[in-house]
């Protein structure tokens, strides 16, 4: 029995072993990492967490704690791995940091290795950065790449766990700008985060998952992060609003903003609290944001007024159609085709409120018109089904009468059939 | 002598119309407290005449391909002069059809006419009101819009379902792995030519069957007329009958006017393949309890997969409800008092479990 056992337990041991030798081409090849043994126990800042570091993407491409702190972690005595002669650098001073991360990823031969299309200009992108620059000044209180990267912890940016991935970008910038504390000596705003996350542009990422929405690297760039000047403003916005931006270019508003300084886009929308605009950010209502520069009286203030009635007179004129085309809906006419005619006079509507950027009521009005002639006819596709409605209805009402009396007359040729005959008992 | 008369004298000389007149006068229909319950056979078959004749009509317009069937039928209710109507019609007179036919199994069953000889009857009944329900599901795919392309794609894994053949049968009704334009064509096939052909043969098996052996009087009925003879009534089928079901049929009429007026058949959002299923997605009515029970089971009953328990539950509970009247030893028997019992069972849990299913989340 003993015997047969062992038997057993030699085979499953030879096929393990068949299995692993099978397995083993497909893997990478794993170094030994003796400092784990150690500082996988210890408490930070000397501990790290071995399993986070397994799953970055460092370890994943099969780096070492070595391959920047120095030494031999092959080796089990701590003199040996931790010895000068091994290269061992220890704890990297802050302001050396981004040198060291540099000496790979500014590297292009080196990282094609790893990713052929990485991007491999960090370092000098840094370097132009208002953190890198103040870096260089002695000021290590400045973001260097473990701050945003994380230390032992780094994953891609397009991996959700990153910190860096979109989503946690805001976030991630909002641990230090969001800390009134840390940047009491940078006399710059602290709300920048609580403004954001009220904004348009982190509904779009935050909530609906919107990934290509912008977070804070987005306008001010990621690794040469630093505020967008007032020249540059429209050409951040126009990276992805560029149709309002060459509609903004050909207005007169362009010529009066550089006059006067403003800060193109922001000017109006703001910055960091971005608002979904409506119709009364035009005109001269109390939203409106046109009535910050212009009068009563004034030429904008006119143009202003006129585009505003233009998109409320559309978009009323959408809303009856839509109205009674689902009156119609709702009653079983078929208006599927109408419905969706309708959605032409919705993008003269879309197309009216991005002419607004011209500030050029003739540009706005040619959308509101196309879209006028489309909702006059929707108008009357919707009245034509409302009429047809009644005509079933008033049809229904005439053939249940004409069924109603058919059943009477049936009811009385029945009785006239069963009426017992003169002479007859029932 | 008048038109009328000429043209009767002259089919009657070649034709014998005489001779039929004579033998519908002729024959009788039993008249009691449960007669109004005979009425719901012929109105399912003036609703299958409907359907014929509505089908039909949606056939000149209707196109089967993927990429036209949606927009023809949206054509057929937007631009076609009573398009609407007809596509209603034949929408409504489907799902009343089915309700029809219902009734008339079930009173069938409590009124016990199908006992010898009329088993075949029975038979011919149920395989009828099978090949409805495979109407019902061939023709609910064809204006291919979302609901009834989901719906189909998980009727046709249902029947995938069944053990051995399951793969073949949702392979086969598919015309494929998915229910794709292969799909389409396939449910219109069955739809309006191997259905129609089964049904019109099985229609006419019927009716000649009612008419062999005549309308079946309940056990009751027919103790108390054995008791009291007296008490026999009976109404010639011409025209006494006929014009009483003349005014069933009007009736059923003035119905299929008022939906198709008041709540015309909504045709949806055209079917995309390639988009996620919307939620809500259900089967008709007459599957619901079904549906429901699928829904409820389980996972997993033991080792078995509960789904799959379900599906067979179901085929076995059908197999047993046809070959009911087989386990009907006569009145007063236990054997009788089981069967009736499994026809009050399966009618409520029909009844609870559809009504369950439009109120449960």
């Amino acid at each position: 029995m003993v015997c047969r056992g062992a038997k057993n337990a030699l085979i499953m041991v030879a096929l393990s072993c068949c299995l692993f030798l099978l397995a083993a081409p497909g893997l990478p090849a794993q170094a030994k990492n003796s400092c784990i043994n150690c500082h996988g126990l210890f408490d930070p800042p000397l501990g790290i967490n071995a399993e986070e570091f397994a799953g970055s993407i460092h370890a994943q491409k099969g780096l070492l704690c070595t391959s920047c702190h120095g030494g031999d972690s092959s080796s089990d005595d701590m003199t040996q791995a931790m010895g000068k002669a091994a290269g061992f650098r220890g704890h990297i001073e802050r302001a050396q940091i981004p040198a060291l991360c540099g000496k790979c990823h500014s590297d292009a031969a080196y990282m094609r290795g790893f990713n052929p299309s990485v991007r491999t200009d960090q370092l000098s992108q840094y370097q132009t950065s208002v953190h890198g620059k103040m870096l260089a000044k002695g000021n290590s209180h400045v973001a260097v790449c473990i701050d945003c990267h994380t230390t032992h912890n780094i994953h891609p940016p397009n991996d959700p766990r990153s910190s860096v991935y979109p989503a946690n970008v805001a976030r991630t910038c909002a641990r230090c700008h969001a800390n009134a504390e840390y940047m009491k000596d940078y006399k710059i705003p602290t709300n920048q985060f609580a403004l954001y996350s009220t904004s348009v542009h982190h509904e779009a990422l935050a909530v609906r998952g919107d990934l290509s929405a912008p977070t804070c690297s987005t306008c001010h760039g990621s690794h040469g992060a630093a505020p967008p000047g007032v020249a540059s403003v429209e050409r951040v916005c126009s990276t992805c609003h560029v149709f309002q931006q060459q509609l903004f270019d050909s207005g007169p508003h362009k010529a009066a903003f550089g006059a006067m300084g403003f800060p193109g886009c922001i000017t109006c929308h703001s910055n960091h609290a971005i608002q979904h605009p409506s119709d009364g950010s035009i005109g001269t209502g109390n939203t409106a944001f046109c009535v910050r520069c212009h009068v009563e009286g004034d030429a904008g203030y006119t143009a202003a007024a006129g585009m505003h009635a233009g998109l409320v007179k559309l978009d009323g004129e959408i809303q009856r159609s839509e109205e009674i085309l689902k009156r119609a809906q709702v009653s079983g006419v078929e208006v599927g085709q109408t419905a969706m005619a309708l959605t032409e006079a919705q993008d003269d509507l879309t197309k009216a409120r991005v002419a607004i950027h011209s500030a050029r009521p003739d540009a706005v009005d040619q959308n509101i018109q196309a879209g006028l002639k489309v909702t006059d006819k929707t108008w009357q596709a919707g009245l034509a089904a409302m009429k047809e409605l009644k005509y079933r209805r008033q049809g229904l009402v005439a053939s249940i009468v004409a069924i109603v009396l058919v059943l009477i007359a049936l009811a009385f040729l029945i009785r006239k059939i069963e009426a017992p005959k003169p002479g007859e008992t029932k | 002598m008048d038109v009328l008369g000429t043209v009767r004298k002259w089919l009657d000389e070649r034709i014998g119309l005489h001779g039929l007149v004579e033998f519908m006068e002729h024959k009788k229909v039993p008249q009691h407290r449960y007669s109004h319950w005979y009425f719901f056979g012929g109105m399912t078959l003036f609703l299958f005449g409907v359907q014929v004749l509505t089908g039909i009509l949606l056939l000149l317009y209707y196109r089967p391909s993927p990429n036209e069937a949606y927009e023809s039928v949206e054509y057929i209710m937007t631009q076609v002069r009573f398009g609407w109507l007809i596509r209603s019609i034949h929408s409504w007179s489907a799902n009343l059809m089915i309700l029809t036919a219902s009734v008339h199994m079930f009173s069938v069953f409590f009124l016990k006419a199908y006992r010898k000889p009329r088993e075949l009857t029975w038979l011919s009944g149920m395989l009828l009101l099978f090949l409805l329900l495979g109407f019902g599901f061939s023709g609910y795919l064809l204006p291919w819009n979302t609901l009834s392309f989901f719906a189909t794609k998980v009727g046709t894994d249902i029947a995938g379902q069944v053990p051995v053949i399951g793969k073949w049968i949702s392979v086969f009704l598919r015309g494929g792995e998915d229910v794709t334009g292969a799909t389409l064509t396939r449910f219109f096939g069955f739809h309006v030519a191997v259905l129609p052909g089964i049904a019109t043969a099985l229609v006419a098996l019927h009716v000649l069957l009612v008419q062999r052996f005549g309308m079946s009087v309940p056990p009751s009925v027919e103790a108390e007329w054995e008791a009291r003879p007296s008490e026999r009534r009976e109404m010639r089928f011409f025209p006494n009958f006929l014009l009483r079901e003349l005014m069933a049929w009007y009736v059923a009429l003035a119905i299929l006017g008022g939906l198709a007026a008041f709540k015309p058949w909504e045709l949806g959002t055209k079917a995309d393949a390639f988009a996620s299923a919307p939620p809500g997605i259900r089967p008709e009515w007459y599957f619901m309890f079904m549906f429901q029970t699928l829904k409820m089971i389980p996972p997993k009953i033991w080792i078995f997969d509960g789904e799959l328990l379900g599906v067979l539950g179901f085929n076995a509970a059908f197999v047993v409800w046809v070959l009911l009247p087989f386990f009907d030893r006569g009145p007063g028997g236990r054997a009788q008092r089981w069967v009736t019992g499994a026809g009050v069972f399966a009618l409520g849990y029909v009844v609870v479990m559809t009504v369950y299913a439009y109120f449960a989340k």
